[in-house]
């Protein structure tokens, strides 16, 4: 729980260095000091802090789950803020404020990693949306920033509403937001002992984690927002925030709702196959490589809905897998994205020969994504599906996503085709120093290691 | 008065916020909607507060309107940031201006 705190505290010194520090520099240099900070602040919680810990009241409690998954997204942040620290502070005026609200989006993510309570988890989705907002619409002076802030906003509000009510008939059903004690559990023993409400406040709560984690049919914003947000904070809208939704899903779903998974199950299995069709089919059909980029976000929801599809202890070791494959992944592939001139496919010509670390790198970020095996992508995958395989029944749906993986793979390659293998001169804005170059290898490095020992990741 | 009463005044209302999302254009029709959808949750939840002899919910309440306002606050400055650029807070238009 320490972490929580750090990292609201931190925000708030981070809004703050604003007014004290003139230089841009000095503020990124500050930033990057207080995520290593925010870092050892996460992994004090998980090493030093003995076992599960319960606090405010009971409203969190972080296992030792929860405690690694704050590190790695933590660590994740670290990678983020090493890879774009200068193309954030370049969106505009208000460098400070962003790394600030970086700070408060992790804040959000702890609390979402950590709840015991719907309080709880109605408040992290809410800290760690709001800022999203604000960073979609930073840059002001581009109409399509302007719009991708509007629409991130009207949706995320509209499905806040939603999840509200969700709770509300979840708490009449059971007379208790714990969803640890006793009242609220009995309530969803078995098929019997549930009412009405609470089964329409299971689906209610559905449609709104759909919208948060940009499952299908709730997706239709996602494009749009991704793509209009400034290049800098789409990353991390896109990966860290998504998989710590993900994290309250499955937590939510798996703790409390286990016994009553017949419920359930079958409304996430239609997401599932709607997720991965329109995210991978329309992918194809992007002119522009972020665009694809963000339909590829939604293909990958999909493959993360396995886990809470799954309901076993294999499911949840794929997700922390996948969590950090598919967020270092995209980090790799944003890096790239970021520096070109031109972001179609047609300004990745002749990469390969102007860059060749970055285009390498990019190539291996690109095949993890794929799932190809030797990178991490593989395995990502694969536990995912194996935890759907041990479950028994609806055995169509794997076989469906390993077919849709395929036709994944097409747009993806695409991009490394356009590389290596197409002439022309891919124009950068600017060309990555060496310190950038290493950190591209680091990236890429942890993915083919994690493709090589992927029992890494599962303390 | 028997909680049904409640219970239906409060569903009436938040179909009607959501009606009104969907339906209507207007960023700040939308953005009242939205608010009424959350009003008939508070509404709701003290009603089951009150139900199950449990203050929680009304705690809960507070933190509704707490967040709700944080939302408006960053809502409506991201309206105006719309509209200064293109002098309309239709949401028809931006799908417009994109092609």
């Amino acid at each position: 729980m320490n972490a929580i705190v750090v990292s609201a505290l931190l925000g708030v010194l981070m809004m703050f260095s604003g007014l004290f520090f003139r230089k841009s520099k000095q503020i990124q240099a500050l930033a990057l000091v207080a995520f290593t900070g925010l870092l050892a602040s996460t992994l004090y919680d998980k090493f030093l802090v003995s076992g599960s810990e319960q606090s405010f009241f009971g409203m969190i409690h972080l296992d030792s789950y929860s405690a690694w998954f704050n590190v790695l997204i933590t660590a994740c942040g670290l990678m983020y803020v090493l890879l774009f620290h200068k193309n954030i502070a370049e969106v505009g005026k208000n460098d400070a404020e962003y790394f600030a609200l970086l700070f408060f989006i992790l804040c959000g993510a702890y609390l979402l990693s950590s709840f015991s309570n719907l309080l709880i988890m109605f408040l992290g989705i809410e800290i760690l949306s709001i800022p999203q907002y604000i960073l979609a619409g930073s840059d002001k002076e581009n109409i399509k920033s302007n719009e991708a802030s509007l629409k991130y906003f009207l949706m995320g509000a509209f499905s806040t509403g939603i999840l509200l009510m969700g709770i509300t008939l979840l708490y009449g059903a059971s007379g208790s937001f714990d969803i640890m004690s006793d009242k609220f559990t009995l309530q969803f023993v078995s098929l019997e002992s549930m009412s009405s409400l609470s089964f329409s406040g299971i689906m209610l709560l559905i449609v709104a984690f759909g919208f948060k984690v940009s499952a299908a049919p709730m997706h239709f914003w996602t494009p749009d927002v991704y793509d209009g947000t400034p290049t800098a904070f789409t990353p991390f809208m896109a990966t860290i925030v998504k998989v710590s939704v993900f994290l309250a899903f499955i937590k939510l779903f798996h703790f409390s709702f286990g016994n009553i998974n017949e419920t359930w199950q079958m409304t996430i299995a239609v997401m599932i196959i709607l997720t991965l069709l329109i995210g991978n089919i329309t992918a194809v059909y992007q002119q522009s490589v972020k665009r694809m980029m963000a339909y590829s976000s939604i293909a990958q929801a999909g493959f993360m809905l396995f886990a809470i599809y799954a309901f076993n202890t294999t499911s949840w070791k794929g997700l922390l897998l996948y969590s950090v494959v598919y967020t270092l992944a995209s980090f790799g592939v944003f890096a790239a994205i970021i520096k070109m001139k031109d972001q179609t496919y047609e300004g990745f010509n002749g990469l390969a020969k102007r860059q060749p670390v970055l285009a390498a790198t990019t190539a291996i970020c690109l095949l993890s994504l794929a799932g190809i095996p030797l990178t991490g992508g593989f395995f990502a995958k694969y536990f995912l599906l194996s935890a759907t395989v041990e479950q028994g029944h609806m055995i169509g749906i794997v076989i469906f996503a390993v077919l849709m993986a395929a036709i994944s793979a097409y747009y993806y390659f695409k991009v490394i085709m356009s590389m290596y293998f197409k002439d022309g001169d891919a124009e950068l804005i600017a060309t990555p120093s060496s310190f950038e170059n290493v950190l591209y290898i680091i990236n890429a490095a942890i993915l083919i290691l994690l493709g090589l020992l992927p029992g890494l990741l599962l303390l | 008065m028997p909680t049904e009463y409640y219970l239906f005044l409060s569903f009436a209302l938040f179909c009607i916020g959501v009606m009104g999302v969907l339906m209507r254009r207007n960023a700040i029709i939308i953005l009242m909607c939205i608010e009424l959808m959350l009003n008939a949750v508070n509404l709701l939840m003290v009603t089951f507060s009150k139900m199950h002899h449990n203050a929680d919910a009304q705690i809960f309440v507070f933190f509704i309107m707490v967040v709700a306002a944080a939302e408006v606050s960053v809502g409506l400055s991201i309206i105006v940031l719309m509209y200064r650029k293109v002098r309309s807070i239709d949401v028809n238009i931006l799908n417009r201006l994109k092609n």
